[in-house]
């Protein structure tokens, strides 16, 4: 297998469970747990690798799984303790578990191969170099086993516990009137988080991890209106982020983890500028929209109580407006056939056909009859 | 229509009864030795003011928040044993409405506690949610986003989920709260109905003016039990003032 595939590869891996499960943390308002976790799991490896002796795969993602879930039950009951709010909550603990990480590597561990370099900034360029030898059989690139078995995972639990995860992410209370746990269901979620995030990280480095958890959902929230959707359309955009980035790194000759998050972020870019329903356009066109359609209001309701029709002058006198501006509502409420202006002299148009559009609109005078 | 398995409750025993219920928060006692008991097929309205107790009631009824002392009992058991008879509707505030789904599915998430772990909804789920959307005039809207949902219909939606539990006892937090006239009456013509179909009601409520009119027997919180029983005996001035601490514009019967 080429190196650009392997890479490419495995970039998806990485993509599709940081996308299924970022899909739940982002709605959670949790989008900073995964940075969190990436950090707090350092102890939960070192400790497994005290244990076994050796920096495996699977010893590597067992130790994270579990410091991971303790990560998210120290969050909590730190914040439920009452002293703190989540935010702070989150930083203590998490700051708390990787200094001791660092300590304990410090303090034992540094004659043995187990650097925070290789621990925490792990390189993506280098998966195809580091196979998976077991009794001397080459296995294929090492990545594609641990973010294989993640992803699995991953996909294992939003598939079985689909329903489960939607009510508890929409309405705990619910969930737990139903017996759904809403408690269970946040730690398996975290377990998969953790196990995500350290499989990841060890394969692509941290950062990467958390942009792919984090910008290819809020991408997909925008312009999504169903959870599935949403969790597909993040699986996309992770997807085209891990293709289009390694082949923008390759074209560039630049860091192909950065590539890959840069493509991520003008994805969210597009998505925040252009979706139909949330994007910043449509929004500021429905918010000009309904501004021209109450000057329009404004106008029709002020000639209406000067009796009809008034020069123009006095008119834009009357409602304290620029000339330019009057001058810019009245072509479009003539356009609408609402008013006609002849020799200076403005009238509202009594002809049914444009009258009767805005009003089908539901922007009749008639909110204004104070005014008449 | 399709006949909807019905939930038998044990017979005999009280959709609700309290003892002795006090819980805190952190100490701070919100709720003080609170005892009554709730019959069968009745429209139950909690009044009280704010901080009187009335979520955090409904709270610890559902084994969302652990009392300090005392117990509620449902259908004679603890709530865990008691749950798949107990429909509830949260005050609309409680969740996020820009979640990504639209007002069939939320309906259909009452279906859950049914199908268990695990199992998925499938079309007879939807059948049934599609009916429940029917019931409260919310069909059209059964695709609709929920963000895109007025207040009213937010809420109505809410209590189609409830329908969906099919419950002999429902829990409804301010079902009223900034509804318009046309949903509050939706929602009184549907409390009716469950009466009549023998289902219990307790809503907590804020609107003093319409308890005589929506219920039928009320509990009177403010930390303590000031009263509760039949609206007729217990909603009368003293006991009102007693909850509100003073005067206040009074609407009641007695």
């Amino acid at each position: 297998m080429s190196a650009d595939l392997v890479i490419i590869v495995t970039g998806i891996l990485v993509a599709v469970p940081c996308a299924l499960l970022g899909t739940l943390l982002v709605l959670r308002q949790m989008a900073m747990v995964g940075d969190a976790i990436s950090h707090a799991v350092l102890p939960g490896i070192v400790l497994a690798f005290f244990i076994s002796g050796s920096l495996g795969p699977l010893t590597a993602l067992a130790g994270a799984g579990v410091f991971g879930v303790l990560t998210a039950v120290l969050i909590q009951a730190l914040r439920d303790t009452g002293r703190v709010r989540e935010d702070s909550s989150i930083g203590i603990v998490f700051t708390a578990l990787f200094a001791l990480g660092v300590f304990l590597i410090s303090k034992f561990a540094s004659s043995v191969h187990l650097d925070l370099e290789h621990v925490l900034y792990g390189e993506i360029a280098y998966a195809p170099i580091n196979p998976l030898v077991v009794g001397g059989t080459y296995l294929g690139p090492r990545t594609f086993w641990t973010l294989g078995i993640v992803t699995v995972l991953a996909a294992g639990l939003v598939l079985a516990l689909y329903k489960e995860l939607k009510v508890s992410t929409f309405d705990p209370a619910l969930a737990t009137a139903l017996g759904l746990s809403p408690a269970l269901v946040h730690y398996l979620l975290m377990g998969a988080v953790s196990v995500t995030v350290v499989g990841a990280f060890d394969a692509v480095g941290a950062i990467l991890v958390v942009a792919f958890l984090i910008v290819p959902p809020a991408a997909a929230y925008l312009v999504t209106e169903r959870l599935s959707h949403m969790m597909l359309v993040a699986v996309l955009l992770g997807t085209v982020s891990a293709v289009a980035g390694y082949y923008l790194a390759a074209a560039l000759d630049v860091a192909i983890a950065g590539a890959m998050t840069v493509v991520a972020g003008g994805l969210f870019a597009l998505a925040a500028l252009l979706s139909p329903a949330h994007g910043l356009l449509a929004h500021a066109a429905r918010r000009y929209r309904s501004r021209r359609a109450f000057a329009r209001e404004l106008v029709l309701a002020r000639l209406a109580a000067l009796g009809g029709s008034a020069p123009e002058e006095e008119l834009a006198r009357a409602l304290g407006w620029e000339r330019r501006e009057l001058a810019r509502t009245l072509r479009s409420a003539a356009r609408g056939g609402l008013v006609e202006t002849a020799g200076g002299e403005v009238r509202v148009r009594r002809a049914r056909s444009g009258a009767g559009r805005e009003r089908r609109r539901g922007r009749s005078t008639a909110r204004w009859p104070g005014w008449r | 229509m399709i006949h909807l398995k019905e939930t038998e409750a044990p017979p005999g025993a009280f959709p609700l009864e309290v003892r002795g219920l006090t819980a805190a928060y952190r100490e701070k006692p919100v709720l003080w030795d609170v005892s009554f008991t709730i019959p069968e097929g009745q429209l139950v309205g909690v009044v009280g003011p704010n901080g009187a107790g009335k979520t955090t009631l409904l709270k610890v009824v559902m084994g969302v928040m652990r009392p300090a002392a005392g117990r509620a009992l449902v259908f004679g058991r603890p709530f865990e044993k008691a749950r798949r008879w107990v429909g509830y509707v949260p005050q609309r505030g409680s969740v996020d409405w820009d979640f990504p789904t639209d007002a069939l599915d939320v309906v259909m998430m009452g279906l859950y506690g049914r199908l268990g772990w695990l199992r998925r909804p499938g079309r007879r789920e939807r059948e049934i949610a599609l009916q429940c959307l029917e019931k409260v005039g919310m069909s059209e809207f059964a695709r609709r986003q929920i963000s895109q949902l007025s207040g009213g219909q937010q809420q109505r939606v809410f209590l189609a989920r409830a329908l969906a539990q099919d419950a002999r006892l429902y829990l409804m937090d301010e079902p009223f709260a900034g509804v318009d006239y046309r949903t509050e009456r939706a929602i009184v013509a549907l409390l009716r109905e469950l009466k009549e179909r023998g289902r219990t009601v307790v809503c907590v409520h804020h609107d003093l003016s319409t308890v005589t009119e929506y219920f039928d027997r009320v509990v009177l919180l403010n930390g303590r039990l000031i009263a509760e029983g039949p609206v007729q005996e217990v909603f009368t001035r003293e006991n009102v003032e007693a909850a509100y601490g003073g005067s206040v514009a009074f609407a009641g019967g007695g």
